[in-house]
C-alpha cells in the first residue's frame, strides 16, 4: 500500500539536504540539492517542496483518506523519514457547513486519520501530535464548493 | 457578578405589594384563555401585543434623570419581547409627574393603553430608591406596587427587575430581563480570527470582555448560579474545557482527559459538567463531578457523541451523534442507559438544548432540502418538530430562563474569495417562531449562552 520506490527516492533527497545544512546556516538553504530555491531542510517549505503538499483533502463529513490523497501522505512520511529530528502537528479542519462542536470532533478524526497514515508509512507515532480547529480556521475564505473542498483538510505542520 | 452587583443583591429590598391593592387578576387583560393556562396564547400575542404606557418615572434632580432612563429601559424590554406594544410617549396626555401621584385613567384609556406603569425615583448621593406601580387601566386598579433600593450605579438592574414584574403579572409567567448573555466575540479575518469571551446584559448593555483573545475561546455556558462559566479554550495549545469564575481568577482546566474535551454544560444542580471527550476516532460523553473531579463515561463506541445537555430535572441527557451514519439527536438517562434516537426529519440535527421548562428541545438542522440551516424545536420524544427560522448559516440555540425566547447566531455567506460579506451575529426569536431580532454586539458574535435569572 505504500509506494516504497517513491518514498525511498524522496527520503534520499531529504537526507542529503539534511546533511548539507547546519543550524547556523539554515537560512542559506540548500536550494541546489532540492528545488532550486532557498529552502531550509526540515522546514515547512521543505515539506511542501518535497512531498508536493503539506495537506490532504476529505469528502464532506468524512474522515476517510481518499485514494487520490494517499500519495501525498506517503511522500510526507518519506520526508519525515529523512528528517528524523522533525516533529509535526497534524491539524484537522472542516468546512463551514456544519455545527462548531461536531466539526471540532470531525476535525480531530481527520487529524487522526492523517496521522495514522503517516505512522503506517513508517513515522514513529511519538513524533506526531494532532489538534482540531473544526471549521474555525478556514484556508479558503469563500462560501462555495471550491472553498469548502479546500477547507476539508488535514495539514501536517512542522513544529 | 461585579462587586457592585453583589452589594446590590445584598442590599436590594424588594417589597412586593408594598402599597396594598395587590390585584388578584386582571379582568380586562386575563380572559378565560389566560386564566386556564400560564402560557400566553401565541396567536393572540403575535397579532395583539398588550398596549402598555410607561411614562418617565417622576423625580427631581438626579432622580428625574434616573427615572427617565429606567422608563426607557423598561419600554425597550417590553417592546423587544414582542408581547407588549408600548404606547408612543407623544400621545401621552397626563404628565409623568401627575401620573406618578394619581393616574387619571381616562387619559390613558383614550390613548389605547390597557396597562400603565408609573414610578418615582429618590436619588441619594450613592443610592436610589425606586417605587413603581403597575395599573390595570380599564377597571382602574393597581396590580402591583413595589419599591427597590440599590446603589445608584445599579439602576439598570432595577429597570430589568421592574420589567420582569410587569411581564410576570400581565402574562402569568416569569420574565427574563434580569439576565445576561455570555458569547464569543469575533474579530479579524476568518483564517486568523480572534475569539474571546464577552458578557453583556440581555439587552446588550454593560458589555465587557472576559478573555484577552491571545487564545481562542469557544462555547461558553453558564452555571445555574450565573457566577461560573464553562467553555472551551486553546489556552494551553490543546483544546480543553475550562471553568471560569466571573468574580475573577484564572480559567482552570476541567478533568484529566488525554484528548480534546469540548461542548461542556452544567447539570441543573450545578454539581457536575457533562462534556464530550475525544479518544482515538471516537468522541464520547462524560460527566465530571465538580466536587471530586472524578469523571464517568456515559457513552462509548463507534461515533462522535457531542453537544450533551441535561433535562432541567437532571434525569436525562440529549446529545448529538453520528453513530447511525449522520448527525442525529439522541436522548438517554443521566447514567447513560436507554439511548434512543429522537430526530427523524430531513437533514442533520445538532446542538440540542433542553428548554428550562422541560417541554421542548431546540436544535440546529441543516443539510436537508435546499441545504439551508434552521433553528427548530421538538418535544423530548421527537414529536411536534417545528422549524422556527431558516437561513444560509445559523446554529447554537440557547433558551431564556423562562423557555419563551431563544438566542442563536446567524451567519451570512462570503461574497468573494477573500471572505468579504461574511458576518456572524446574534439573534433572538420567540419559541413560537415570531419576533426574530438581531442582538447588537460591538463585533461579530457566536455561541451565545443565556444566563439564569440573576435574582
Amino acid at each position: 500500500m505504500i509506494n516504497t520506490r517513491l518514498l525511498g527516492a524522496f527520503a534520499a533527497i531529504a537526507l542529503l539536504a539534511a546533511c548539507e545544512s547546519s543550524k547556523d546556516s539554515a537560512a542559506t538553504g540548500t536550494g541546489a540539492a532540492t528545488t532550486g530555491s532557498t529552502i531550509r531542510p526540515g522546514s515547512q517549505e521543505d515539506l511542501i517542496a518535497q512531498a508536493g503538499s503539506d495537506r490532504v483533502f476529505f469528502d464532506y463529513d468524512s474522515s476517510a483518506i481518499r485514494e487520490d490523497q494517499r500519495p501525498t501522505l506517503q511522500r510526507q512520511a518519506g520526508w519525515l523519514g529523512g528528517n528524523p529530528a522533525v516533529t509535526v502537528t497534524v491539524e484537522g479542519h472542516t468546512d463551514e457547513r456544519g455545527t462548531r462542536e461536531y466539526n471540532l470532533a470531525l476535525g480531530q478524526r481527520r487529524a487522526n486519520a492523517a496521522r495514522d497514515a503517516l505512522v503506517v508509512g513508517g513515522v514513529a507515532g511519538g513524533r506526531i501530535s494532532t489538534i482540531s480547529y473544526g471549521k474555525d480556521r478556514p484556508a479558503a475564505l469563500g462560501s462555495n464548493e471550491d472553498a469548502w473542498a479546500q477547507n476539508r483538510r488535514a495539514v501536517t505542520v512542522v513544529r | 457578578m461585579t462587586p457592585d452587583e453583589k452589594a446590590m443583591a445584598g442590599f436590594l429590598t424588594r417589597r412586593a405589594a408594598l402599597f396594598g391593592g395587590l390585584a388578584l387578576g386582571l379582568p380586562s387583560l386575563s380572559g378565560p384563555a389566560r386564566a386556564q393556562s400560564s402560557v400566553v396564547d401565541i396567536t393572540r400575542a403575535r397579532t395583539d401585543p398588550i398596549p402598555i404606557a410607561v411614562p418617565d418615572f417622576a423625580g427631581s434632580g438626579d432622580g428625574q434623570r434616573v427615572g427617565r432612563d429606567i422608563a426607557r429601559v423598561v419600554v425597550n424590554n417590553l417592546k423587544n419581547c414582542g408581547l407588549f406594544r408600548p404606547v408612543d410617549r407623544a400621545a401621552f396626555i397626563q404628565t409623568a409627574e401627575a401620573a406618578a401621584a394619581v393616574p387619571r385613567f381616562q387619559d390613558w384609556r383614550v390613548i389605547g393603553a390597557q396597562a400603565l406603569v408609573t414610578g418615582r425615583v429618590d436619588a441619594g448621593s450613592d443610592r436610589v430608591r425606586v417605587e413603581f406601580r403597575l395599573w390595570d387601566v380599564l377597571p382602574e386598579q393597581q396590580i402591583q406596587g413595589t419599591a427597590f433600593t440599590a446603589p445608584a450605579a445599579n439602576w439598570r438592574r432595577i429597570a430589568h427587575l421592574i420589567s420582569d414584574v410587569i411581564y410576570e403579572r400581565l402574562l402569568g409567567e416569569k420574565g427574563y430581563f434580569d439576565t445576561r448573555v455570555v458569547y464569543v466575540a469575533e474579530t479579524g479575518p476568518r483564517d486568523r480570527r480572534t475569539r474571546r469571551l464577552a458578557i453583556m446584559d440581555q439587552d446588550g448593555e454593560n458589555h465587557r470582555f472576559l478573555t484577552d483573545g491571545s487564545s481562542a475561546a469557544l462555547t461558553p455556558r453558564f452555571h445555574p448560579n450565573a457566577q461560573q462559566i464553562a467553555f472551551m479554550s486553546y489556552a494551553r495549545g490543546e483544546p480543553k474545557v475550562y471553568l471560569f469564575n466571573l468574580d475573577g481568577g484564572r480559567p482552570e482546566p476541567l478533568g484529566n482527559f488525554p484528548g480534546m474535551t469540548l461542548s461542556p454544560r452544567f447539570s441543573p444542580d450545578g454539581r457536575s459538567v457533562v462534556l464530550s471527550a475525544t479518544r482515538g476516532n471516537d468522541a464520547n460523553i462524560y460527566v465530571v463531578d465538580l466536587g471530586s473531579r472524578r469523571e464517568r463515561q456515559l457513552t462509548s463506541g463507534g461515533g462522535l457523541d457531542v453537544s450533551p445537555c441535561f433535562s432541567p430535572d437532571g434525569s436525562q441527557i440529549v446529545f448529538n451523534s453520528d453513530r447511525g451514519g449522520d448527525q442525529q439527536l439522541y436522548v438517554m438517562s443521566a447514567d447513560g442507559g436507554g439511548i434512543r434516537r429522537i430526530s427523524f426529519g430531513r437533514g442533520r440535527y445538532a446542538t440540542p438544548v433542553w428548554s428550562p421548562r422541560g417541554d421542548l428541545i431546540a436544535f440546529t438542522r441543516f443539510g436537508g432540502a435546499g441545504g439551508q440551516f434552521g433553528i427548530g424545536v421538538m418535544r423530548p420524544d421527537g414529536s411536534g418538530e417545528r422549524i422556527l427560522t431558516e437561513g444560509w448559516g445559523m446554529e447554537g440555540p440557547t433558551f431564556a430562563p423562562n423557555g419563551r425566547v431563544m438566542m442563536f447566531f446567524r451567519e451570512s455567506p462570503a461574497r468573494d474569495a477573500r471572505g468579504g460579506g461574511y458576518s456572524s451575529r446574534l439573534a433572538s426569536i420567540d419559541v413560537a417562531g415570531f419576533n426574530e431580532r438581531q442582538i447588537l454586539t460591538p463585533t461579530d458574535a457566536s455561541d451565545p449562552a443565556w444566563s439564569p435569572l440573576l435574582s
